[in-house]
């Protein structure tokens, strides 16, 4: 049944080469852990993905719930992870994963940095990864606040101090992050939200589509 | 050896979409099953709600009786008020929903001054006999719904909300 319908929609469509060029790829043996157990350290990069992945999906059935509001967020939690069913699973699939995430991409810089990959040719791949760890970082930091509890709010407060001590423009960070001059408030939390679930995530998808994009023109990095 | 071997491929591909089809629904399942949680909560049994209406005061003419509860929407809990449309046929009280079955506006007794002793619903202009049954060549398409009522010290109380039960 499926192979007739793969054909139906192959047979105007043509689609079997692209589908081909993108899981058609060199796995060299020096980065095949079926060859050398030690290769696993190649997997963090598509462990970081798989990560994000479930982060994504999981903060997209969060959004049912949720409410970025003073009055109803922290309620809007409490009900999504004790009222609804699977509430706890889902809201701590994208807890745990959030930090998960930060560990994987950590090793993964780190095998990257300790094999050399980021030499020539591949510099360009290096300065995107960078900023990959930092919208990573910058989910972490925005997505800390939603909650609404009080390690959210005094967690942001301290980030936001940090950011203000920036010199010159620390002032305007802080007030754009937290958009009053004093107050950490409704208009911080509507603003996290909004880094948090759509600017933060374009960027990420964008980025990481340019970090995948690089890495299959240039291929894995030689055995060392 | 039977004569439909199994080729290695075959295997191959059946057992990574078999593992890989576990893994990926032990991730989607609990978040699927957060997500269609609203269409298997169990409803609660409503309770009689005691209006302000005495009962000894209601006539043959239909009048709007409003009643307030508190109303419990997930993490927002409100103070809702509703109406119905309470009149006496001999010794019985009929209680009719305002929530036109056409499209769920609200109806309004004698709301046109070109039909007097009908329910008109402004939006479509729906109309309904006295005892609530829809009049024919408009739109609401069954009669409206009622409410179970009840006596309590000489006040009217209002129950759950049935098919209309006079319309025959």
């Amino acid at each position: 049944m499926l192979n007739k319908l793969y054909d139906w929609v192959d047979e105007r469509l043509d689609i079997t080469p692209i589908w081909r060029d993108i899981a058609d790829h060199e796995v060299p043996e020096h980065v095949n852990p079926a060859h050398h157990f030690s290769a696993f350290v190649y997997c963090f990069g598509g462990l970081t993905f798989f990560v994000t992945v479930i982060q994504i999906l999981s903060g997209m059935f969060l959004t049912m719930y949720y409410v970025p509001d003073v009055e109803n967020a922290w309620n809007s939690v409490y009900y999504l992870q004790n009222e609804v069913a699977f509430g706890e699973i889902v809201r701590g699939m994208h807890h745990w994963g959030a930090s998960l995430v930060i560990v994987m991409i950590f090793l993964h810089t780190l095998r990257v940095f300790f094999t050399g990959s980021y030499k020539k040719p591949r510099e360009l791949n290096w300065m995107v990864g960078v900023m990959l760890f930092g919208v990573i970082l910058g989910l972490g930091f925005t997505g800390y606040l939603l909650p609404w509890d009080m390690k959210a709010l005094f967690a942001t407060k301290v980030g936001i101090e940090i950011a203000a001590s920036v010199p010159v423009i620390g002032e305007y960070i802080k007030i754009l992050l937290a958009g009053d001059d004093t107050i950490l408030g409704a208009q911080t939390l509507t603003r996290f939200f909004a880094i948090h679930v759509f600017f933060l995530p374009a960027a990420l998808l964008g980025l990481m589509g340019a970090h995948f994009i690089m890495i299959r023109k240039q291929g894995i990095s030689g055995p060392l | 050896m039977s004569n439909n071997r199994v080729s290695r491929r075959q295997f191959l591909s059946y057992t990574i979409m078999g593992v890989g089809g576990f893994m990926a629904s032990s991730l989607v399942l609990p978040m699927v099953r957060f997500a269609v949680d609203p269409a298997l909560q169990v409803e609660g049994d409503s309770d009689f709600i005691v209006t302000d209406q005495l009962v000894s005061e209601l006539t043959e003419e239909p009048i709007r009786v409003s009643f307030s509860y508190e109303q419990q929407d997930a993490w927002y809990t409100s103070e809702v008020t509703n109406d119905a449309w309470v009149y006496k046929a001999g010794d019985e009280i009929i209680a009719l929903s305002p929530v036109c079955k056409h499209l769920g506006c609200t109806v309004q007794w004698e709301g046109s001054a070109d039909f007097p002793n009908q329910f008109f619903c402004p939006c479509h202009n729906g109309r309904y006999e006295k005892n609530g049954n829809n009049i024919p060549g408009t739109p609401p398409l069954g009669p409206l719904d009622q409410f179970v009522v009840e006596v309590r010290d000489g006040y009217l109380a209002l129950g759950e909300v049935k098919p209309n039960f006079i319309v025959s």
